[in-house]
């Protein structure tokens, strides 16, 4: 009886506990939540504060960029990230193992674009590139991957070549003694290992900017004289691009500063845009045609031929994103947010590696959408370039023939001209670093009139045999 | 007797720092400012800024607030949108698992695009749809995404 009557008692005094222990538990958990809530909007309100903390002094001897870092910690992160190796369909690289010799020392390297497509070696036979061409690593490895090419190898490189796989402003200032162009000459003028020795990093801050105010200017020589050339072709006199340019415009120019075509003029190595008629590739050929250049003779064929060196600032010059005022740096460097900072994305880099922000600030679509409106174009553009690439190829074997077969340098000129203008419009989409997107019908038109050189060419053997 | 009055105290405790954490976690985010129509409590989260100054500058800044185009115009379906959506942007923005360049989910999408209907009725009456097309409707934002905050 008495058990039976305490039973229910100690029933409710457990019931009780329990009741009294859940509470206490449930009002801690809701305390903690609550803490960690405030704590990350106070962190979120913090961020909103924008605070700048200029901690180092910064001029044009400033080369380092980790001294920049410094006082541009989140810009930094970002330049740093460019040693990362990611493919595309048809661009990006992939990190391949190799083992390092005393001439190079590099234990990794991206893939042979050679191997991968062996006419390449056939279009550029008797020319360093049909020797080592690699698919380009980012600008973390510019000057890494410049330095041991096989190409220095087999051709002594002049100075000039390092003007844009360097940071250049501060040496180029120091051997011209303040002044630039002086600096920019004589570093033209050295062989490629005593330029070497004077510049220590890939491109930096300092090429791009302007160290008391952060502003975009332009530090290459090769770009202000190629500026003005083309300027002066459009009737406006005396181009100075660092005191006209616009912001946006300049968030194109920072980067056309290298990616162009170029050339290095006489024995003095000077480097060249050759843009004194305009941007399009048949005004550059004119050009090269007037001032009778060629890069050098083909091995095979004996035609004097130009290499396209990519020219993405000239072909996207022929689309519609330049056409509505879409800048490198919108696609490439999109603003993005960190905390509340805005900033443009200094990870350099393919937009299909960062469609939300790269494209749909203005392409409201889906990302998949976006990607397959690139990949169509691109896959397009890689067809019509295999077919001019096959064209070009039985050209220089029917040359390659005649010659064999007695054929005058007389009765050649012609078919070589064909080729080098075939080689130059081809090579001036292969070369460029879009496949075609940065102005597809650009690019179709040329690869189309590539092809028409090499069968006209064809058909003037044919004719004169 | 005595251990329930300790039992209890603790409870109190318990529950009225829960409760102070609470609210004053709620005056600190500007809790109640999420129940108002003033725009300057969306861009309460930087998130936002670029929205708000982009609305600042654009056709519809004296015409219509975010509420306007952004939630219901009856009064029930407008908070309850609000709680929605607010449930959404405060765990997107606490763990901070978003994209820079957002992207509307289908049922706001729907409620902007009834929302343009509300002023524009009269004007788009001959291409609105009969409750039959209603399906296909055509989308105003597809065309004129940029009327309330051009270029965010």
């Amino acid at each position: 009886m008495a058990n039976e009557s305490e039973s229910p008692k100690q029933g409710t005094k457990k019931k009780s506990a329990m009741i009294f222990f859940v509470t206490v538990g449930v009002a801690v958990l809701v305390a903690v939540g609550g803490m960690a809530l405030l704590v990350n909007i106070l962190e979120h309100k913090q961020e909103a504060k924008n605070p700048f903390f200029h901690v180092v002094e910064l001029t044009d001897d400033t080369v380092d960029p980790e001294v920049w870092g410094k006082n541009f910690p989140i810009q930094y992160d970002d330049y740093k990230r460019t040693v990362d190796q990611v493919r595309t369909r048809y661009g990006g690289s992939e990190a391949l193992p190799r083992t390092p010799t005393q001439a190079d020392p590099r234990s990794i390297v991206a893939q042979s674009r050679l191997e991968d497509d062996p006419r390449l070696k056939i279009m550029w036979a008797g020319y360093a590139f049909s020797k080592d061409f690699r698919e380009e690593r980012g600008h973390a490895f510019m000057l890494e991957d410049q330095t041991y090419t096989e190409r220095q190898q087999v051709v002594k490189q002049p100075g000039t070549c390092i003007q844009c796989h360097a940071s250049v402003y501060g040496p180029s200032m120091r051997l011209g003694g303040g002044d630039l162009i002086k600096g920019f000459e004589k570093m033209n003028a050295m062989t490629y290992a005593d330029a070497r020795k004077e510049v220590t990093h890939p491109v930096t801050c300092v090429d791009c900017h302007e160290p008391k105010t952060m502003q975009l200017r332009i530090t290459r020589p090769g770009f202000m004289e190629g500026m003005k050339a083309l300027k002066a072709s459009q009737g406006v006199k005396d181009y100075d691009v660092n005191k006209i340019a616009t912001r946006q415009e300049m968030r194109t120019y920072v980067c056309a500063q290298c990616h162009v075509e170029y050339y290095f003029k006489g024995t003095e190595k000077r480097l060249v845009y050759p843009w004194a008629k305009g941007l399009k590739v048949d005004e550059m050929l004119a050009y090269y045609d007037e001032v009778q250049h060629k890069d050098w003779v083909h091995a095979e064929s004996g035609a004097p031929v130009l290499k396209a060196q990519h020219p993405e600032f000239e072909m996207y010059n022929q689309g519609i994103h330049a056409r509505s005022g879409v800048a490198c740096a919108d696609c490439h460097m999109p603003y993005k947010r960190v905390g509340a900072h805005k900033v443009s994305d200094h990870h350099v880099r393919s937009p299909l590696m960062n469609i939300n922000r790269a494209c749909q600030t203005c392409h409201k679509w889906p990302e998949e959408e976006l990607r397959q409106r690139v990949l169509t174009i691109q896959d397009r553009t890689y067809e019509m370039r295999n077919v001019a690439m096959d064209a070009l190829i039985d050209l220089i074997k029917d040359i390659k023939a005649a010659k064999t077969n007695g054929a005058s340098d007389a009765l050649l000129a012609a078919p070589r001209d064909f080729q080098r203008k075939a080689q130059f419009y081809l090579d001036f989409v292969e070369a460029e670093n879009s496949m075609g997107f940065h102005a597809p019908q650009e690019a179709a038109r040329v690869l189309g009139q590539s092809v028409n050189f090499s069968r006209k060419g064809q058909v003037e053997l044919r004719d004169k045999k | 007797m005595k251990a329930s009055v300790a039992k209890g105290t603790l409870i109190g405790v318990a529950v009225g720092v829960a409760m102070g954490v609470a609210g004053y976690t709620f005056l600190y985010a500007k809790g109640a400012s999420y129940l108002t129509n003033d725009p300057k409590a969306c861009a309460n989260c930087h998130v936002m800024n670029d929205y708000y100054d982009g609305w600042i500058k654009s056709s519809h800044r004296s015409v219509a607030v975010c509420n306007d185009c952004h939630a219901p115009h009856n009064l029930a379906a407008k908070y309850l949108v609000k709680a929605d959506n607010g449930f959404w942007h405060s765990l997107k923005f606490t763990t901070g698992r978003y994209p820079d360049n957002l992207h509307m989910r289908r049922i706001n999408r729907k409620v902007t695009e009834e929302a343009c209907l509300y002023c524009h009725q009269e004007v788009v009456s001959q291409i609105a749809p009969t409750p039959h097309t209603k399906e296909n409707m055509t989308s105003c934002i597809r065309c004129h995404g940029a009327v309330g905050h051009p270029q965010k």
